[in-house]
């Protein structure tokens, strides 16, 4: 626990670090409008690691999420071109529901066929952008076809934030809750931590890993949505290659690839960290290749520094047993 | 009875010992697995390695591999001492291994298995196949295996694939050839071939370490014996002086003494039936009746199928037959969380791996199972849960920072405590013990015993899988044994003798003027 905690705050110091950089050569980049505008922006990469993390807690993977908001997100598009008047909530409950049925998919091929993870999500990723292409034979829906309430919801500001990070934070409290005080989200770490003594207590793990494939697919619908009506474009290779932003960020947050531990106040920071290089690198003119290297390099650190976590965690262990002897 | 001591000197005028185990002493944190032990292993001779489980044959196995390096004694290799760092030194000085599940590879081909590690190189350091097909065709025949080496290992039945796993000892030019359990998974007529092939090394001049569990094949195949019991020699010499009664003497011989804390409990009424248990590969015709306060004892050989009849019991796996009567409703169980609310829990043996969830603190590790009773709707009311959790870990003297603490960073005795708490939070009728004391030191044994004797004494039943004879003697009011997946016995009182259970778990028909 105090391990993890202050890791979080490492990687706390870290952004602050950079953002405190940036400053000194582009003071224009920490004025609060700005920061709000990176937290937005940030925003989507937020709420699809949340889902991400849950799925990696259960010592599994999610490749299809990208794909999924670009599915959920196309429809969402065209059910706007058709029925221009249906009322924005109802839009973004149907968003949820069919993210949640496409990550139920990828769920239920898990549970019920022990097909490995990283396969089943490499093949829905693949599936749900070849829908993509049969619904629209490849046409884009561009921002005259939708309706102004349609693309106006995510950018409409709210006590000087836009929407869309407000739903951002909506979604990390609500997480927040659902991993520390349901048995949900104790079975989650739990199926993750152990998987033989999560059975032996009464749990599920396929129907756990199920669960956690919804959650994942859920969120990713949701984004969908909003990342559609944020950019005001549908087209099939929309967020392409995004998942593996995703899973950076919760590598970077902490969350451990081996499942069974992580926060999505790790998760949050790991999406910032990526959120901040990104929207604040170009400002001080260093390059796009530098950006990469960056984001590389703390994917890397991040996971040297799980893996010795893990090392010196098993020499406690011998220690007191030598001592208890 | 002859017992030839420490020395292992018989004084037969023989050759002297290819390889010598001297004074070995192997120490595992809170248990000595081997007190300053010697095995002499003799050119042309089998020598059967007998004990009970525990007694030490794996961690001599483990040593003469150079799995483990023992932390006091030498191995002595024609009389010269020779450090086996690693199992490549091992393998260099010719001591191989054929162990129960041979490790091996399934994709490959036999002659790539038989090669791995050591296959001939031709030109560029390339591996040269012609070569090494050419001389695992040698081999299988000097063996009298009919065996292609091109095949695949995946498509061999067991038995062939245990001569190419001899077929791989001999490839490295072994003098010393150790054989653990090799019986265990082949059919009668695959036995007598091996014990042919048996009959083969030794004509070739191999030194053989046989480790089994079976009477008949003891006496069938080997010319020397040593007997380990608690990781200490107890005898060793030739076959032809002993009888089946002395090995088993040798094996059980001591006393149980006072250490254990049996509380008289008063035994209930009937709380848990089972009948006709059965299952398709593992375990048939179970029967037994487990009353309240009653501590029912569990004993038989590793793969007697003692742990997969418990698992069955708790749901874990399905039986394919037979019933189980819970205080009065019959029930079927089809997964753990229905034993849970059946009143029946299971605290298994490898702890590490089936136990606690090292990543998660304390008290969600003891309360996982009791969920559904501190929550609503599936939000976890936390003060409850913590009261919980505080209750279990008192009662069992838990010692932690707190109970935030998460279970990876206790030490092994508080990481048991913690699955123990687990359990006892559920409020059991039945508890299930798999090997409760295994691998943890005196003290630690004495803690669970007298806490195993507690829950008895209020009128909790408590079944305890043993191997270790003392255990289940000073422990149990009445003992089940199986053998091969079926219950051999039903022992309690006067019947229930060291002796009777080595004979009964290992099949030897009681013998006249013996008992």
């Amino acid at each position: 626990m105090t391990l993890l905690k202050s890791r979080e705050a490492i990687l706390f110091g870290a952004i602050a670090l950079l953002v405190a950089l940036v400053a000194t050569r582009f003071p224009g980049f920490v004025v609060p409008s700005n920061l709000i505008a990176v937290f937005t922006d940030t925003s989507p990469l937020m709420i699809l690691a949340i889902g991400q993390m849950v799925v990696i807690l259960t010592r599994c993977i999610d490749l299809s999420v990208a794909a999924n908001l670009a599915l959920t997100g196309m429809v969402c598009a065209m059910i706007n071109v058709a029925m221009p008047d249906l009322p924005i909530f109802v839009l973004i409950c149907f968003a949820m529901v069919m993210g949640a049925a496409l990550g139920a998919i990828n769920g239920l091929l898990v549970w019920k066929l022990s097909i490995p993870p990283i396969v089943v999500t490499l093949g829905t990723m693949t599936i749900f952008r070849g829908v993509i292409f049969l619904l629209t034979d490849g046409k884009w829906i561009n921002a005259h076809e939708m309706s102004a309430s349609f693309t106006a919801f995510p950018r409409a500001s709210l006590l000087g934030m836009p929407v869309l990070g407000w739903i951002a934070i909506l979604v990390a409290i609500v997480m927040i809750v659902v991993m520390a005080r349901t048995t949900l989200g104790r079975a989650i770490y739990a199926v993750g931590g152990n998987p033989h003594a999560a059975v032996y207590t009464g749990i599920n793990v396929g129907r756990t890993q199920f669960l956690a494939f919804t959650i994942s697919g859920m969120l990713a619908g949701l984004t969908g949505y909003l990342w559609i009506a944020r950019y005001s474009v549908a087209y099939v290779d929309i967020a392409g290659g995004f998942e593996l932003d995703v899973v950076a960020a919760c590598v970077i947050g902490g969350i451990s690839i081996a499942g069974g531990a992580g926060t999505v106040v790790g998760t949050l920071l790991g999406a910032l960290f990526l959120g901040v290089v990104k929207n604040a690198l170009p400002v001080v003119d260093i390059s796009p290749f530098w950006q990469l290297a960056i984001s590389g390099a703390a994917i890397i650190i991040a996971v040297a520094f799980n893996a010795q976590s893990g090392r010196s965690k098993g020499r406690i262990i011998l220690k007191s047993a030598e001592h208890a002897q | 009875m002859r017992n030839l001591g420490p020395q292992g000197a018989d004084g037969s005028g023989d050759t002297p010992p290819v390889l010598t185990l001297d004074n070995i002493t192997k120490v595992f944190p809170g248990v000595k697995a081997l007190d300053g032990v010697r095995l002499d292993l003799y050119a042309g001779q089998v020598t059967a390695l007998i004990g009970e489980n525990g007694a030490g044959k794996s961690t001599v196995v483990k040593t003469l591999t150079g799995i483990y390096q023992p932390d006091g004694g030498q191995i002595l290799l024609g009389g010269t001492p020779v450090p086996f760092a690693t199992p490549q030194d091992a393998a260099k000085a010719g001591v191989t291994a054929i162990h129960q599940e041979t490790v091996l590879f399934d994709e490959l081909s036999v002659a790539e298995n038989v090669f791995i590690g050591h296959a001939p190189k031709g030109r560029f350091g390339l591996i040269d196949t012609a070569a090494m097909y050419k001389k695992t065709g040698e081999i299988l025949s000097s063996i009298g295996a009919k065996i292609s080496p091109a095949v695949k290992l995946k498509d061999l039945s067991i038995a062939s694939r245990h001569l190419v796993a001899i077929a791989r000892a001999l490839s490295v030019e072994a003098q010393v050839v150790i054989m653990d359990e090799p019986t265990a998974a082949l059919s009668q007529t695959e036995i007598e071939e091996l014990y042919e092939l048996v009959d083969t090394l030794k004509a070739q001049g191999k030194a053989i370490l046989f480790i089994s569990h079976k009477f008949d094949e003891i006496f069938r195949i080997a010319d020397r014996f040593t007997v380990f019991r608690d990781g200490q020699l107890v005898g060793a010499g030739i076959m032809n002086d002993v009888t089946e009664a002395d090995l088993v003497k040798m094996m059980v011989g001591r006393s149980v003494d006072q250490l254990f804390p049996k509380r008289e409990a008063e035994i209930g009424e009937d709380v848990l039936v089972v009948a006709g248990y059965s299952h398709p590969t593992e375990f048939e015709d179970i029967n037994f009746t487990l009353r309240r306060g009653e501590i029912l004892g569990f004993y038989g050989l590793v793969g007697a199928g003692r742990s997969e009849f418990m698992q069955s019991l708790i749901g874990i796996t399905k039986p394919s037959k037979g019933a189980v009567r819970v205080g009065g409703d019959i029930r079927v169980i089809r997964s753990p969380a229905e034993a849970i609310k059946a009143g029946i829990v299971y605290v298994p043996e490898d702890r590490g791996k089936q136990g606690a969830i090292l990543d998660m603190p304390i008290f969600q590790n003891v309360t996982l199972p009791s969920l559904h009773k501190t929550s609503n709707n599936g939000f976890v009311r936390m003060a409850e849960e913590f009261a919980l959790a505080r209750e279990y870990t008192e009662r069992l003297d838990l010692r932690a920072a707190s109970l935030d603490t998460n279970v990876g960073a206790l030490s092994g005795g508080n990481q048991q405590k913690v699955v123990i708490a687990k359990w006892l939070a559920t409020k059991p009728r039945v508890i299930i013990l798999d090997e409760p004391t295994k691998g943890i030191d005196i003290g630690s044994k004495a803690a669970v015993h007298d806490f195993m004797s507690e829950l008895a004494a209020q009128g909790l039943s408590v079944i305890m899988v043993s191997s270790e004879i003392p255990e289940i003697m000073g422990m149990s009011d009445r003992v089940i044994v199986m053998r091969d997946g079926r219950m051999v016995a039903e022992l309690e009182g006067d019947a229930l003798t060291p002796e009777t259970l080595v004979r009964q778990a290992v099949g030897i028909r009681e013998t006249g003027g013996d008992t």
